[in-house]
């Protein structure tokens, strides 16, 4: 088996530049990490198939010799799809945790009173994705127009007022142990 | 009836897509998703008399004979894999659906839970049913991705906090797995098991190992194998009970179920015997010691689910016919008694508003038929004759003793030591949670309780303290099923006698797969 030595390098960097990123706190420089590893271990599967050759669609053009090995082709396309749908996850959950950083226990109270609203009604005792997304952006949005305010209230709230919400949690506070 | 096989990967499939497109109607999300696993249950138990009678059942999936297409192999391990999660997973569905029912949903999201629990299964399944390792990886992505949606339900602070550690820790072991993929790939230029099997022994020593060290590695990862398991303890307790049952109940075996295969199928013979048995011990002896600082009910299981996966990797290390139907046993046992335990931790916290045993008490009086279902999984999971936790850890000693060397003497020392404190921490647990009167709690003084440490992400009490009739109806239906294993353990124990037997001989395996012989 026969390999490209620039192929061989890029992939080591890009483990070594993946891996490194991935110590970080942060997590969106997680999520960086995860895509260099990720994408090296693609160009790792890229690799075993050895030599180049003619693409291998069987039209009788190309002596079978001379065709690339599409399986790796195959294992690789899957994989990249795998990838990007587990990416665009742990993307909603940076922005879940971003959102709960920044608001703290008021990130949990609007959650609540959405649900306090919809319980009263019975045949609306659950609440859809929508609804919460909705209500999330509007409090965003609201806590933006006023920012200053929003942020010194917001940073108080977290830090000295005990969590009286049934589901306030210390990880929710911000610097509770995620930062961004 | 080959066409069977496909069967149990598409229709909890299917049945996820009409979930989804029933999103907010609830009766019919729990009609289609019982009906689904329900449906696959009776598959399995159909395909294991089947598989137990005329050997391998094989699908090339498209018609594309092996290696060229994806197979997939049922052989008698993976029939009866199959059959026991597809019960569990229909145990734990019903009591996530009483649980909702009382809940109004506030822990369960209704329009995501049913289609992402459907995915896990059908991931769950086809790792089951793979016969080459790329499926493999598809089955693991498949339940893992399902399963960093179940952790993060309700996208509370904490479970967001623990489901970042868990997502982080899964995907380096896939990476690692998809590495191993490839470099397998490159070795022998093939993904199909079968034929790896076959073309792996030409290859030079070293390679093999580092190829079976990579495996291994990935696997242990996900099997939460001493010093891997570090994440384990920390991250399922928080999610909601029956998502923990089920985790604690499936997860961590489809990682011992790809160890045996790989273990057994690729790399036979392997010289990591010896280096497999340290980490059994050390599994078993660091886990139940983590089990025994715990004040939380729930990452007490945890950590005695870490301690026991040990058991498994030590008939795993041994290798014998006699040591792989005792650790298949085990396997099943452990499934349905960690996951009935868990379910019960799920009872006991709408019972006392809290899992932890500084703040439990009087249970016994408020809620008798807890404290009995609860009473039996821990003599099981102890390891108390009759039940089968005895029987299994007697026919892993019994395979220890026949091989008779050393190091597997000091691991059925390990092994009893464990299933003791196993027994003396459910035990204290049982004592202070039920026997304690109520009104002791405050105050309370004892040796028992000194130096336990409180779960620090404990999220304070439970408001709601009722627990619907399907919640205990499906706990005793899983608490049944594991006696059942009790009184039936002959013919089970037979059963995997026969499946042992179909491992240690590979050539089963490969003519099945290759009816013409191998290319």
């Amino acid at each position: 088996m026969s390999a490209s030595l620039t192929l061989v390098i890029v992939m080591a960097v890009m483990y070594a530049a993946g891996v490194y990123v991935m110590l970080e706190r942060s997590l969106t420089r997680v999520l960086i990490g995860f895509l260099l590893v990720g994408n090296a271990t693609n160009l790792l599967i890229f690799i075993m198939s050895g030599r180049p050759g003619s693409s291998p669609i069987v039209t009788g053009t190309a002596a079978d010799a001379d065709m690339a090995d599409p399986v790796p082709q195959v294992l690789m396309l899957t994989a990249i799809v795998i990838n990007f749908g587990i990416t665009a996850l742990i993307l909603a959950l940076i922005y879940r945790s971003w959102w709960l950083a920044r608001l703290g226990d008021e990130g949990d109270t609007v959650t609540d009173e959405h649900a306090a609203e919809t319980v009263g009604s019975t045949e609306e005792s659950f609440r859809s994705v929508t609804e919460d997304e909705a209500a999330s952006q509007e409090d965003l949005d609201a806590s933006e127009r006023g920012s200053e305010h929003a942020h010194e209230r917001g940073s108080e709230h977290a830090h000295e007022q005990p969590h009286t919400g049934e589901r306030g949690d210390p990880a929710t506070a911000p610097g509770g142990g995620m930062n961004l | 009836m080959n066409l069977l096989v496909p069967l149990v990967v598409t229709i909890p499939l299917l049945g996820s897509a009409l979930t989804l497109a029933f999103g907010r109607r609830r009766p019919q999300q729990i009609v289609v998703s019982v009906l689904a696993l329900t449906l696959v249950a009776v598959i399995s138990a159909v395909l294991l008399v089947q598989v137990d009678q005329t050997g391998p059942a094989v699908v090339n999936v498209g018609g594309w004979d092996a290696p060229w297409g994806i197979v997939l192999v049922v052989d008698r391990l993976s029939a009866i894999m199959l059959l026991v999660s597809a019960l569990m997973l229909l145990g734990v569905l019903l009591f996530a659906v009483g649980q909702g029912i009382v809940d109004g949903d506030r822990e369960t999201p209704v329009s995501i839970f049913h289609p992402t629990y459907l995915v896990l299964a059908a991931g769950l399944f086809n790792a089951f049913i793979a016969g080459d390792l790329f499926n493999l990886y598809v089955g693991f992505e498949m339940l893992l991705s399902a399963s960093y949606v179940l952790l993060t339900l309700g996208g509370t602070g904490a479970r967001i906090r623990v489901g970042v550690t868990y997502i982080v820790v899964s995907l380096m072991s896939s990476i690692l797995f998809l590495s191993a993929i490839a470099l397998i790939y490159g070795a022998t230029g093939t993904v199909t098991m079968a034929l790896i099997s076959e073309r792996v022994a030409d290859l030079p020593p070293d390679v093999k190992l580092v190829l079976n060290l990579l495996l291994l590695l990935a696997f242990c990862v996900k099997a939460a194998v001493f010093p891997l398991s570090f994440w384990l303890p920390d991250s399922y307790p928080t999610a909601p009970a029956p998502v923990t049952a089920v985790f604690a109940g499936l997860l961590t075996k489809v990682g011992i179920y790809a160890i045996i295969r790989t273990q057994t199928l690729l790399f036979p013979e392997s010289p990591l015997s010896v280096p497999l048995m340290v980490v059994a011990f050390l599994t078993m002896i660091v886990g139940i010691l983590g089990a025994l600082a715990q004040a939380d009910i729930k990452r007490l299981l945890s950590f005695t689910l870490v301690s026991h996966i040990g058991y498994m990797i030590f008939g795993i290390a041994m290798g014998t016919p006699l040591a792989i139907a005792a650790t298949i046993f085990y396997v099943v046992h452990h499934i349905t008694v960690q996951t009935t335990l868990f379910l019960c931790a799920g009872l006991i916290e709408r019972v006392g508003g809290t899992t932890s045993l500084a703040r439990l008490g009087g249970l016994l009086k408020a809620a008798p038929f807890v404290a009995f279902l609860f009473f039996v999984g821990a003599l099981n999971l102890g390891g108390i004759p009759p039940f089968s936790g005895f029987l299994g850890k007697i026919a892993l000693f019994q395979a220890g003793a026949e091989i008779g060397e050393p190091v597997t003497y000091i691991l059925m020392g390990a092994g009893a030591a464990t299933s003791l404190l196993t027994l003396y921490a459910l035990a204290r647990a049982w004592n202070v949670a039920f026997w304690r009167e109520a009104g002791e709690v405050e105050d309370y003084e004892s040796p028992m309780l000194d130096a336990l440490l409180d779960d620090p992400d404990d999220e304070g009490a439970v408001t709601t303290r009722t627990i619907s009739p399907l919640m205990t109806g499906a706990t005793t239906a899983l608490l049944v099923l594991t006696l059942s294993l009790t009184v039936f353990a002959g013919p089970v124990f037979a059963f995997t006698g026969r499946a042992a037997a179909n491992i240690e001989n590979p050539a089963t395996y490969i003519d099945a797969v290759f009816p013409n012989g191998a290319p």
